[in-house]
């Protein structure tokens, strides 16, 4: 089955976590991920500036190897991104704002490619939210 | 023939960025010319309530948006008449034209007949 997977909330929270082991489920029962799309808090989840203790799951930093290893098309909503200050160089760059916080395998982009996602995909499935 | 889409939308317009981007969501897909319903449910049925002044808590009033849902082509809207209801909101003279309310029934057959939902 191929599924598309939206995350709403940042790292720290349960879903994030519950979202990563529900996508690593999905691969090695043999499914396809068509995309990863993370949505308003979700942004948090994809941060690369994220520090956890060292006793402590550091969730984003798992949710970057995972989309790595796994060559997964991971995007990063560009709108609730800037608005939460999750920026990669061009837009740091665009906005002269002083720290980068998204680095590959993270793609910002816009909320047509979570309808496109939602269009190639058999099924939805959503984590987290208000 | 594209799937569809049913967004719930259960935030108030001030509980903070939630119905602003629930409703981008439904935006961007009729920009797409995709077939999407909106479903205004729990407190999200206080983005339908008439002459909210936005600008008293410096913030961009979402009624102007949402009336402008039949010019991307989003003409299925929904809302929960409980939700209206136990709020103490009128469904005549809503904000939006043409909202139709549900029963909870109603929900529950609106729900089924859409291929994917996402609930905000």
């Amino acid at each position: 089955m191929k599924f598309a997977i939206a995350l709403y909330s940042a790292a720290h929270a349960p879903s994030s976590r519950r979202a990563l082991r529900f996508a690593e489920a999905a691969l090695a029962g043999g499914h396809e991920i068509v995309r990863l799309f993370f949505y308003q808090d979700g942004v948090h989840s994809a941060s690369s500036n994220i520090v956890t203790p060292q006793d402590e799951q550091d969730l984003a930093q798992q949710w970057s190897t995972f989309v790595s290893n796994n060559q997964l098309d991971g995007v990063v909503c560009i709108a609730a991104a800037l608005r939460r200050g999750v920026l990669n160089n061009d837009e740091a760059a665009r906005y002269q704002r002083p720290a980068v916080n998204l680095q590959a395998p993270w793609e910002l982009s816009g909320l047509g490619q979570l309808h496109d996602a939602i269009q190639s995909a058999d099924r939805l499935i959503c984590f987290g939210g208000p | 023939m594209p799937k569809s889409l049913l967004i719930i939308s259960r935030q108030s317009p001030w509980s903070g960025i939630n119905a602003k981007e629930a409703l981008d969501i439904v935006l961007a897909g009729g920009a797409f010319d995709l077939p999407i319903g909106l479903l205004f449910m729990d407190d999200g049925v206080f983005q339908l309530v008439p002459e909210q002044k936005a600008a008293a808590v410096q913030q961009k009033n979402l009624t102007a948006n949402l009336q402008a849902l039949s010019l991307f082509g989003v003409e299925d809207l929904f809302a929960c008449g409980h939700s209206l209801s136990v709020r103490g909101i009128s469904p005549a003279g809503l904000a939006v034209d043409d909202v139709e309310p549900l029963s909870a029934e109603d929900i529950r057959t609106l729900i089924d007949r859409y291929d994917q939902v996402i609930t905000l």
